[in-house]
Formats: structure tokens, sequence, C-alpha cells
């Protein structure tokens, strides 16, 4: 049996397509039209009750909270495809940190960019320009830090590519693509040559082609 | 000592990880940082949490911040003393009180971090309070205490029918709501009511709570 992830079409989803693809396993995804509300259909309740995505089924076994997903398929398969989990719990305890930062710092003002610039007129509210600006500001202060972080250590977890850094992949996607926000990400060397890097493995490429988003740029 | 969190006992992330030290009945130091002359936001302190952010925590050479990351290296650490509060013993369980952690992070905190602001935070600092984001916010946490209801009609406690970090890093925050008005919240929702009742009364949260003043 095949797990099964619902939304690919979305960001979220996303860090669960690229983490089971470099976990080398295999699965299948089912569309959920969030424009359309499906996310808020009983159906959908009884698999997610906050009624977001994603939601994967393994089975019977079913997860919902991305980075739970996350952990559960790198734990699951430690032993084939990218370990992205550290050897160690001192190597563990750092890839959580820098995880719990990505939901904690970056996720927040990234996500909220997101919605106002990419949802705000699908979603059918007017864009908050004041809100877009703080958001920008905060997440450029969080950058800052995380360019000072890169200048010490190849990855944000220690020195190798882990969860820690995977997650950021689909947001920041949007952020240098769709919101047209690269100069975020090229003004920073470190934070450049770092998304340089994790963006161009095959895994998430795949992703990309595979997945498209839900609008056009 | 090994163990030492930068912090003191009035912040609730501070809280969260003195909570699971108590647990394992682990040694630790708390040195205190001088937050009211901003000793947080300068060297020495940034080299242990570069956002300038309360805690940090050092275990001899491994340094590492953020609240729930530090919980959960503590619970994997020392996963033989004291309880499992991660559920070790099985992936498939321990994930669900790891989704449960999740949830605590992304659908409880942000409504109570907003009501804990407003009804206590501002307070001390003199700002108003503004009583239309309270009331927005405790719509929220309503409908998410509504899952929460469900939940623990069906399991004793958020992760299963065992205590964990899940049900643990509630904790702080619902330390300083049960002293306030809005408690009717928590204890209109019976089963809530009965697991904040159990978790609350445990030594460890007593023990924590009481040092959580305003």
């Amino acid at each position: 049996m095949v797990v099964k992830v619902y939304g690919p079409a979305y960001a979220t989803p996303k860090r669960v397509l690229v983490c089971l693809i470099e976990k080398e396993v295999e699965f299948e995804t089912v569309p959920v039209d969030l424009l359309k509300g499906e996310h808020k259909d009983p159906e959908y309740l009884k698999l997610q009750p906050f009624g977001t995505v994603p939601v994967t089924q393994d089975g019977d076994y079913i997860l919902y909270e991305s980075r739970a997903i996350l952990r559960y398929y790198a734990e699951k398969y430690k032993s084939q495809g990218t370990d992205l989990l550290g050897k160690t719990v001192e190597e563990r305890g750092l890839v959580e940190n820098w995880l719990e930062v990505e939901a904690q710092s970056y996720h927040p003002p990234i996500y909220t960019l997101t919605v106002q610039i990419l949802f705000s007129s699908k979603l059918g509210f007017p864009r908050d320009e004041n809100l877009i600006k703080e958001s920008e500001e905060k997440l450029a202060k969080v950058l800052d830090i995380y360019e000072e972080r890169l200048s010490k250590s190849k990855y944000l977890g220690g020195d190798f590519f882990s969860l820690a850094d995977l997650s950021h992949l689909p947001f920041t996607q949007y952020l240098v693509d769709q919101m047209g926000k690269e100069y975020m990400i090229r003004s920073r060397k470190h934070v450049s040559a770092w998304w340089d890097d994790i963006s161009s493995r095959p895994s998430w490429q795949k992703v990309l082609q595979l997945y498209a988003a839900p609008f056009k740029n | 000592m090994a163990i030492k969190v930068h912090g003191y006992a009035m912040s609730t992330c501070t809280a969260r990880v003195l909570l699971c030290l108590s647990e394992k009945g682990l040694e630790y130091e708390v040195v205190p940082v001088d937050v009211a002359n901003g000793a947080h936001k300068q060297q020495p302190y940034l080299s242990l949490n570069p956002f300038g952010q309360i805690p940090a925590f050092e275990d001899g050479d491994v340094k590492i911040f953020e609240s729930r990351a530090i919980s959960k290296y503590l619970a994997r650490k020392y996963k033989d003393t004291g309880i499992d509060l991660l559920g070790s013993s099985s992936l498939t369980v321990s994930t669900i009180v790891d989704t449960w952690m999740e949830v605590e992070s992304h659908q409880f905190n942000s409504p109570m971090q907003a009501i804990i602001r407003q009804m206590i935070v501002n307070p001390i600092f003199g700002i108003a309070t503004d009583e239309k984001i309270i009331e927005t916010e405790l719509e929220k946490l309503g409908k998410v205490l509504d899952v929460y209801e469900e939940r623990l009609s069906k399991c004793k406690y958020l992760g299963g029918d065992f205590y964990s970090l899940a049900d643990l890093h509630h904790i702080p925050y619902l330390v300083y709501f049960m002293r306030t008005p809005k408690s009717s919240v928590i204890t209109s929702r019976p089963h809530v009511s009965a697991w904040w009742n159990d978790i609350s009364s445990r030594p460890a949260t007593v023990k924590v709570a009481e040092t959580m003043k305003v």
C-alpha cells in the first residue's frame, strides 16, 4: 500500500513530497481544492479536524501537521535515502532547533506574505500593504540571522542537509518566484549560496516539475 | 552543573523546559538573564540564542535554543531517566505525540499568546488592553478547544493514554490563562477541564507553576 498525500498543489504539502522523494518512498497524491473550500468538507474534517493541508494516509495510519509527517518518514526510513535527522541525539537536537526556528520565526512572516500577495485576490479581500511591509521587515531580520548562521555552518542544522533546511523549500520558492522578492535571498551571500544548493536538489526540482502551484506567475 | 537553562521563571518558554527537567528528575541550574537591561539582545547571550529570545540551553558542550526543541532533546537524550515523555518505544505512538506538539505550536499557541499578551503582559507595561483582540482570539481558541474536547473524549491525554510532551507544552500558557476571568473557556468543556485538572496537579507542574509569578 502506497502512502497518499493530500493537497499537492499547495506549499505545505510540498514539504512532505520533497521529504518522501529524498527518502525514496513511493507515494500518490489526492487533490484538495482550498479555493473551493474542500478542506472544510465533513469528509476531509474526519481526516484532519483542524481543516488544513496536508494529511497523509498510510493504510489506516493517518497523520497531519507537515513537520510531524516529515519527522515520521525521516525516522521510519532512516536507513534508506538521505539522512535528514543526523546520526546522534546531539545532531538531532540541532536539527530540531532550526526546524523550530523555521516554524516559529521564518514561517509566520513568509506565510503572511504568501496569503497577502498571492492569495488575497483569490480569497476576495484587499491586500494589506502595511502588513506586507511589516512581514517583509520581520523576514529580513530572520534572514540576517540566517546569514550569520550560514557563514559558520554549511546547512542550518549543521554540516549536512536536513529537515531544518528542507522545511524552507516551498514557501521560499514562492518568495523568489511568484512574489518577486528574490532580492531578499540574493542580497545575502551565504543565504544565497544555501538557497542555490538546497533548491537545485533533484528531489525539489522533481516536485516543481510534477506539481504546479495553484495559480500562474 | 552540566545542564544550564538561561532564562527566568516567569517566562512561559523557560517554564516549558523546566517542566520537562522536573518531570525527568534531572539536575539543572537556571542562569538568570537580565532582560530588564536588555542582556538578551546583546553578547554574550546572542551567541547562545541569536534571535535574542528566552530561553537558551546548555548540556555540557551541547547548545540549543527553542523551548520545544530543548524539551525533545531532553526527552530523547534522557529517555531512560524518569518518565518517557515521547512514547519512545514505538514510532507510530511517538508520532502521535509529535502531531499534538505541532497542534500546540500551530493552533493553540497563537491565540493563547495574543490573549495572555492583552490580559497579563500589557498591564505590566502600562499598555491598554484591547478587548476586541481578546474577543477575536477567544473565538479562535474556542474552535481549537472544541477539537481538543473531541480528542480528549476518546483519549486520556492528547498523545494517547500516557502523559507526554504533547500535554506538557500547553502548561505554561494555561497556568497564566487559568488565573484570568476567561478560564471558563477551559472549565466549560468537561474533557478539557478534566485533562487540565489532571496535568496541573502533577507534582512537577505544581512546583514550576509556583515560581511563575507575574
